[in-house]
């Protein structure tokens, strides 16, 4: 392995496989929506054929059409175990995309879902749509989605002209326990017990002067009061940044720009036939030439 | 992992890949069984995987599995029509269906023939990552 496969390799290493493993149990609760796409694929493929899903996360492909063998794999051996959980009879192992364990040239179709853009350079991408392909019979079909550059009005805001290789934060729900507004501690005074000066002892003529004088010590009472508060707000406030930043995972994406898919699938000595747009993804029926 | 699964595995080791040795990987005869009956029958499903398995390869994992009554040729039915099928023929792909699709690998070991490495199977899933001086 070159000097540069292997800085690559490391980069995929500490941006995505561990992130997923660490990330998991909450991704997996936010996939279970299968995208009409690849299910109109996978549905349209003919009775008894037999397919991989290369990086099936946590398997929400594996259920869609009951005719089909489907083999599910995935780098990261918690998702797999979510997919497991959720139903144990998806056909489901651990593999790397770039050493895969299936016969080579034997599969009718592949689908690989949300997956290639996490390989960190372009010769990488490249190679994992090779390896899919060396794995499927000739004329044998291989779906593969992408996350695009040109997300128009997503709330990520990626579009065109801006930087390809970023670094896609994933917030981790905390518990409630470590969520719990550490503010709330510090209470206000409600009006209802607001204090009253004590007059007693004072002189009518005086009790203006004195009140005034009351007020005046209040006010600097409660204002040295609101600076603490204030400062109080502000640690309880940096904690909660801290929590937060500890539970803010970073994956490596390619961002494809349009075309660029079908560019990688053809240097991966694939046809293409058929690509499109969906849901802030390019994609790409590919070939088995 | 199913049974059928076994079919399609080779060692992901890729010098082995110009070996003849990589597939099938050969199982423990200690690993550990289990039979999922929920699984229903579809005999149209069946005829078809039984087209396209690897005959041989069925044989010599069932046998290192334990069950050592296959036939050593693939079985070739009358019809490719499941309606057209006999009463044997369907109580055929129905064993076939009990072995490949309904029995699954809970706990075990799969072995590369070539090179020897070993892979485990863990509460029904196999892992066939490398280790780092493999991959």
């Amino acid at each position: 392995m070159t000097g540069d496969a292997k800085t690559a390799q490391a980069k995929e290493d500490e941006y995505v496989h561990k992130v997923y493993n660490e990330i998991a149990e909450h991704f997996s609760e936010t996939r279970y929506k299968p995208w009409p796409i690849v299910t109109k694929f996978l549905d349209s493929r003919a009775l008894g054929s037999v397919g991989i899903d290369v990086g099936c996360g946590n398997g929400k492909y594996l259920g869609i059409n009951k005719d089909i063998f489907l083999i599910g794999s995935d780098r990261s051996d918690g998702l797999i175990k979510c997919a497991h959980e959720i139903n144990g009879q998806y056909n489901v192992l651990v593999a790397d995309g770039m050493n895969l364990p299936h016969r080579d040239e034997t599969f009718d179709f592949a689908i690989s879902i949300a997956v290639v853009h996490h390989w960190t350079t372009r010769e990488r991408r490249v190679q994992a749509i090779r390896h899919i392909l060396s794995k499927v019979r000739t004329g044998g079909q291989v779906l593969i989605y992408c996350w695009a550059l040109e997300q128009g009005s997503s709330r990520r805001g990626y579009h065109e002209g801006m930087e390809q290789d970023v670094m896609v934060p994933w917030v981790l729900h905390k518990t409630k326990a470590e969520t719990k507004d550490k503010s709330k501690s510090t209470t206000h005074n409600s009006t209802k017990n607001r204090e009253k000066p004590d007059l007693s002892g004072v002189e009518p003529k005086d009790r203006a002067a004195f009140v005034a004088q009351w007020k005046k010590e209040r006010q600097e009472a409660r204002s040295i009061q609101q600076q603490q508060q204030q400062k109080e707000q502000e640690k309880a406030n940096a904690e909660k940044e801290n929590d937060a930043s500890d539970a803010t995972k970073y994956r490596f994406y390619h961002l494809y720009k349009e075309g660029e898919l079908e560019e990688d699938c053809v240097s991966a000595g694939g046809s293409i036939v058929d690509h499109g747009y969906e849901k802030d993804n390019w994609y790409v029926i590919t070939e088995k030439i | 992992m199913k049974l059928l699964t076994t079919n399609f595995l080779k060692c992901s080791v890729q010098s082995c890949d110009t070996s003849n040795d990589n597939f099938p990987l050969s199982y423990s005869a200690q690993s550990t069984l289990a039979r999922d009956e929920s699984i229903e029958f579809n005999a149209a499903f069946l005829l078809k995987i039984l087209d396209r398995v690897d005959w041989p390869a069925v044989v010599t994992v069932a046998g290192e599995l334990g069950n050592s009554g296959l036939p050593a040729t693939k079985p070739v039915l009358s019809s490719g029509d499941v309606a057209q099928l006999g009463d044997d023929e369907l109580a055929l792909l129905r064993d076939l269906h009990v072995l490949l699709v309904q029995t699954t690998l809970v706990e075990g070991e799969m072995k590369c023939r070539n090179c020897g490495h070993t892979y485990y199977i863990k509460n029904g899933i196999p892992n066939l990552l490398l280790p780092p001086h493999l991959a």
